[in-house]
């Protein structure tokens, strides 16, 4: 971990710091402690670049006093910018950055709920999720401050948190003009159940790895990984590229899996039943062959820190092959069947845009992103130690709606069975290393880990303390940036699209609410 | 163009399980555990201490697997004495039941007599159930939605996740029940017309799971009302699901030596 001063003012203090790998981490001491005007400064500086974004914006909690760190992504330079500044722990008023940089909306909103710092100019400081340990635990879930609007024309659907189909809870609120809706508010928080303090309590290594795969259980893997190469780059743990290439076979069998699984469920939703059966049963023979892999469907129990209890044998290489070249052969048989109905186009096409100002204005990321034309891709821009892939490029749609995002899924399935066929080939016969759970962490660091799950940007972060043990864990899933994004992409639309704008996106609700 | 449907048809081939109590899992998949006898006092105090969820408990040496997350760590430190199976017919009405014992080798059985005469009199032709994700992690609620797809098919014995409580005869939990998703449940449940079925699917369900020591959560929704079946898994497999519904139903029976047979 060097630091960077290319950027700074030799005639200042130091900045920021600069972790140059993924995962990264640094002495917590080194971070450097702005006051909150330079601060606002630094942040306005980086992310006057389009290809800057804020990974994490967040406080912890000390003695007497709160430190908020921020964490930005270069996706160009492939550098993580860390800076802090501190506020008292009683409830402070600073100034709102959500007026320049909207993608920190969020952020902030969590950061009030948790510690009641106001951020006056913010333009909705809304609750988030509702946390166990919220600053005003009066504010209940059955009294969020929605939007609305009088009008004799307008009326008001609620839907939730209940839903018709068997998918986690939420509740949205949408202000409807006869058909169209004017706007759309989502309520979570449903699903909390205190994940984070979880990490923290819990003492043993593998705990936290299994708490990892609940964060979300249909990103298993991406999630794990992240929580791995924490734990392992505070442990200095080396390990072999073999595992290294597994762990990356794994996450593109797990992409593979829901891109398939998604483009069923866009059928679903409008009424293809064809498509439906046919992109289940593919989806089956994805995670069936995960299931023969490690015994679990959705990979569960395969990511441990510092090895792994399944190794790659030659012969699931060849089942491996096999199933993938078969999977993708039929999955394009079928997925260009769909997209030449004209009545599923007419359905994807043109609904639920989102356009690339819009997506680059609120922060979207991953494959919610990449369809709406803003090239941000965690394999791409910060592959670091985690992703060894040289030729990796994302594949970019630009039209930002529901056809996007499925045609997005079906070009994925095709890059990702072709990265597994290749990775496959780089498998070498090295000795795979087992499991630790005995890892001592490096003591007063900061770490940060990045993985592009399926779904996008998956950022866990954590502080160890004097004793090597973690005092703050952070887990941010792509959709606590993108269910902005569904709300946006359904304004001007027929109410009966939000089903397939909604299918469009998947976003993960126990991601958000943690 | 429709010749083209046909074709994709012709080249998935049959897709359908004929039978869903007769396949066999892969060897890995994480099912019933098998302990053997004589597992020392170190070795049974040292997987206690290793195991994520305080699903072991001692003397004698034991698994619960309404707790247990199934992640075989256990079998990894003491291979020779403790061995996942692929057994899947692990669902009971029994809480006891889940508890596996050291020296034992025996399916996970149903009580029949322990069934509510009501279920069996009324739904053993057609179940609607309601499924409620309280807080669960999304991949048990895949694994309920896949035990209506193409390949399991449990529409076909006339057991069907419906939209409405109204329509539904009973209530498919999943998820450790956080607090914020608490009285939406009791509302759910409330809508359900009797007499109802209660099904805890999954681990976090049953006990918590990872999540049993968590503030976030109020079971005392689960703690108050009578469980028909624990389908333990994490996620449970469709399968297990599956057969665990259709014995309580009585549409199969199952006895120790493992014989099943559908009652159409």
């Amino acid at each position: 971990m060097k630091s960077s001063r290319d950027f700074q003012n030799k005639n200042m203090e130091k900045r920021f710091t600069t972790i140059t790998t993924n995962p990264g981490k640094v002495k917590l001491a080194d971070i450097p402690l702005l006051d909150y005007s330079i601060f606002q400064s630094v942040v306005d500086e980086f992310l006057a670049v389009p290809s800057n974004h804020c990974l994490a914006y967040y406080a912890v909690p000390f003695q007497d006093y709160l430190k908020f760190i921020v964490c930005i992504g270069c996706d160009e330079t492939h550098v993580i910018q860390v800076f802090s500044h501190h506020q008292p722990k009683t409830p402070t008023e600073i100034e709102s950055l959500t007026q320049r940089h909207f993608p920190l909306h969020i952020f902030e909103r969590e950061i009030h709920e948790l510690y009641g710092i106001e951020f006056p100019g913010h333009p909705w400081l809304k609750p988030v999720r509702f946390p166990h340990d919220r600053f005003v635990v009066a504010d209940d879930m059955d009294h969020y401050p929605f939007y609305s609007i009088d009008g004799e024309e307008l009326h008001e659907v609620g839907v939730g948190p209940i839903h018709a189909g068997i998918i986690e809870p939420g509740y949205f609120r949408f202000i409807c003009n006869g058909e169209k809706v004017l706007h759309l508010e989502i309520q979570l928080g449903y699903q909390h159940r205190g994940v984070e303090r979880l990490f923290v309590e819990k003492p043993h290594l593998l705990q936290k790895a299994v708490l990892a795969e609940s964060i979300c259980g249909d990103t298993t893997i991406g999630h794990s990984l992240a929580y791995t190469g924490l734990t392992e780059v505070l442990g200095d743990i080396n390990f072999s590229k073999r595992l290294l290439l597994e762990r990356n076979i794994a996450l593109e069998l797990e992409r593979i899996a829901l891109h398939i699984g998604d483009t069923a469920a866009l059928c679903t939703d409008i009424a293809y039943q064809f498509g439906q059966v046919v992109n289940e049963a593919l989806r089956t023979i994805v995670i069936n062959t995960m299931q023969t892999w490690c015994g679990n469907r959705f990979g569960k129990g395969l990511i441990r820190p510092g090895g792994s209890h399944y190794r790659l044998s030659p012969e699931l290489c060849y089942t491996l092959t096999n199933n993938m070249k078969e999977v993708l052969e039929r999955y394009l048989q079928v997925a260009d069947r769909i997209f030449a109905m004209p009545s599923v186009l007419s359905r994807f096409e043109g609904t639920g845009r989102v356009t690339s100002k819009q997506a680059a204005l609120i922060g979207v990321v991953g494959m919610a992103a990449r369809s709406s034309g803003v090239r941000r891709d965690i394999r791409w821009s910060h592959p670091g130690s985690g992703f060894d892939q040289p030729e990796f490029s994302p594949l970019i749609f630009h039209k930002g709606d529901v056809w996007a995002r499925a045609m997005l899924r079906k070009a994925e399935v095709g890059q990702s069975v072709a990265m597994i066929l290749s990775m496959l080939g780089q498998l070498t016969g090295e000795e795979q290393t087992i499991p630790s759970f005995d890892i001592a962490l490096q003591p007063d660091s900061f770490a940060i880990s990045l993985t592009e799950g399926w779904r996008g940007e998956i950022c866990h972060s954590a502080i160890t303390n004097e004793n090597g043990e973690i005092m703050h864990y952070k887990v941010k899933d792509p959709s606590f940036h993108n269910w902005m994004a569904l709300a946006l992409a359904v304004r001007d639309q027929e109410i009966s699209d939000f089903p397939v704008c909604n299918k469009s996106f998947n976003l993960s609700y126990c991601g958000n609410d943690l | 163009m429709f010749l083209d449907e046909v074709k994709i048809f012709f080249r998935h081939g049959r897709q359908f399980v004929p039978d869903v109590t007769k396949v066999e899992l892969t060897p890995l998949f994480r099912g019933r555990p098998a302990i053997s006898k004589g597992i020392t006092v170190e070795d049974a105090a040292h997987a206690a201490a290793l195991c994520p969820v305080r699903a072991i408990l001692l003397s004698p040496f034991r698994i619960d697997l309404g707790v247990c997350v199934f992640c075989k760590e256990c079998q990894f430190a003491f291979p020779e004495k403790i061995r996942f199976t692929n057994d899947y017919k692990i669902a009971t009405n029994v809480r006891e039941n889940l508890v596996i014992t050291e020296g034992e080798d025996n399916p996970v059985l149903l009580d029949p007599e322990k069934v509510r005469k009501e279920i069996r009199s009324i739904f053993k032709h057609a179940l609607k159930l309601r499924q409620v994700s309280a807080a669960g992690d999304n991949s048990a609620e895949m694994e309920l939605n896949a035990a209506g797809n193409v390949n399991f098919d449990m529409g076909r014995y006339g057991i069907e996740f419906v939209a409405s409580p109204r329509h539904a005869d009973g209530v498919v939990i999943t998820g450790p029940v956080s607090q914020n998703m608490s009285a939406a449940l009791q509302i759910c449940y409330d809508a359900i017309p009797d007499p109802k079925v209660v099904i805890l699917a999954g681990t976090d369900a049953i006990s918590g799971g990872i999540f049993q020591d968590s503030p976030a959560l109020n079971r005392e929704f689960i703690k108050a009302y009578h469980v028909d079946l624990f389908v333990p898994g994490n996620p449970p497999h469709p399968l297990t699901f599956i057969n665990g519904v259709l014995e309580m139903i009585g549409r199969i029976k199952r006895n120790k030596t493992r014989h099943c047979k559908i009652d159409d």
